[in-house]
């Protein structure tokens, strides 16, 4: 079977690339799935969004994504995200710690979009670091 | 005589110590261009890829008209993004950036745009300060190390000027292209409003494939535009970085260079004055000896 090439890039540097069969990612209508000979593509992803990379009995690679796209032409994935971390390179306890300093915010001023923009992505963080949240 | 030497002395002395300074300021400086021209080969994929995506939405959407995409039929005022480097000793880098800003300053105004300045880096801020040139930005402390999160407030400020109706109408950037470690060149392009060519040649890469959007072009585009805009000046701001290092490491090189020649020519000049002074010493005894030796002679 045809394998997804994949690239997920940041404006400071290249996250991660390789192939894989299938990739699950949210953008702003719902989370979609896209596998080899997808028709093309072009979505808008959400803020604190989790990228999950399956690549069969590679296991799988996922990342926390904020914003940005993915697109998706002749079995290319590109996933630019204007930040994006691994699972495996979050560092759970500053990332909980973020989320309990956002949470507070929230709780004192509801209006506070950027706070919960920052929780959001604390949760995405923690989520594709495998925690539960 | 002594007086001479002591002065030669001294100002060889000065004059190494500020070989010193510049020899160390061109060894951080070479290390620091590596670091520059590393981080802007990490920004080339997304560059390309989001230049791509660009592409692909224009292109499959004629009809989708953005305000970014739009020429004003009457422009008034046009804001030039001009960087600069926070710190000098850097030959011409910041001299040339002004000149060629100035130069589309006057190329503007003679179109009867009105310029606002957005001025990057500390030199550029002063240059304007003291010509009591208002700017309608300035931003300063990165321009050697510039983040994304940098372009992205850069970039806010300038998309904000430009949807204003009594902002701006155009945007130019003004910075510095690394080249080579030995070449930079001062580019002056415009980013907005964007240039949407027309052309029935087929890109290198093949057609471009028609795209599904989600949630729909013009959603897509209105997100997709801004960090358009935020990707070119990030990357601006990185090459400008990278000239920065290398043409602060040619300054300082010729710098040390012309101060080693220096030492060179002091210390000869130096143990000239010595020879000299001790051949006239020699001489002096000598004649000294000579004239006791005759008056001796007299007496006997």
């Amino acid at each position: 079977m045809a394998k997804l090439r994949i690239g997920v890039v940041s404006p400071e540097r290249e996250i991660w690339s390789g192939e894989a069969d299938m990739v699950i990612a949210k953008t702003v209508d719902g989370e979609i799935g896209i596998m080899p000979n997808h028709a093309p593509v072009l979505g808008v992803l959400v803020e604190g969004g989790v990228l999950r990379i399956k690549r069969g009995d590679g296991g799988d690679v996922i990342a926390a994504v904020h914003g940005g796209f993915i697109s998706v032409a002749n079995n290319d994935v590109s996933v630019l995200a204007e930040t994006a971390e691994l699972g495996s390179e979050v560092d759970v306890a500053a990332a909980r710690d973020a989320l309990q300093r956002a949470l507070a915010s929230v709780d004192a001023d509801g209006e506070d979009t950027e706070a919960q923009i920052e929780a959001k992505r604390a949760r995405a963080r923690l989520r594709a670091a495998g925690e539960e949240v | 005589m002594g007086a001479q030497l002591r002065l030669l002395r001294r100002r060889i002395r000065s004059v190494k110590s500020t070989a010193k300074i510049t020899r160390a300021q061109e060894l951080i400086a070479s290390s620091r261009i590596v670091k520059a021209q590393q981080r802007m080969e990490a920004a080339v994929p997304y560059e390309r890829e989001i230049t791509r995506a660009v592409s692909a939405v224009l292109s499959n959407s004629a009809d989708v008209d953005h305000p970014l995409t739009v020429a004003k039929e009457q422009p008034t005022a046009a804001g030039v993004l001009i960087i600069t480097s926070d710190r000098g000793f850097a030959g011409g880098f910041n001299a040339n950036v002004l000149r060629e800003a100035e130069a589309l300053g006057g190329h503007l105004r003679g179109r009867g745009l009105e310029v606002k300045p957005f001025v990057v880096g500390r030199k550029g801020i002063t240059w304007h300060r003291f010509r009591d040139r208002r700017m309608s930005g300035e931003w300063s402390g990165f321009s050697d190390n510039p983040l994304y999160a940098h372009a992205k407030e850069i970039a806010d400020s300038l998309v904000a000027a430009f949807e204003d109706e009594n902002g701006i109408d155009e945007i130019h950037i003004v910075y510095t292209e690394f080249v080579s470690m030995l070449t930079q060149q001062v580019q002056v392009k415009r980013i907005l409003p964007l240039e949407v060519e027309e052309t029935t040649e087929e890109p290198p890469e093949g057609p471009l494939p028609y795209y599904e959007f989600e949630p729909t072009a013009g959603e897509v585009l209105n997100q997709l535009l801004p960090r358009y805009i935020e990707s070119r000046i990030f990357n601006a701001l990185l090459q400008s970085a990278a000239s920065e290092h290398a043409s602060r490491r040619r300054a300082m090189k010729s710098a040390t260079d012309n101060a080693n020649e220096l030492i060179r020519v002091f210390t000869q000049r130096m143990n000239q004055a010595r020879q000299a002074e001790i051949t006239q010493e020699i001489s002096e005894i000598v004649g000294g000896a000579n004239a006791l030796a005759d008056a001796s002679a007299g007496k006997e």
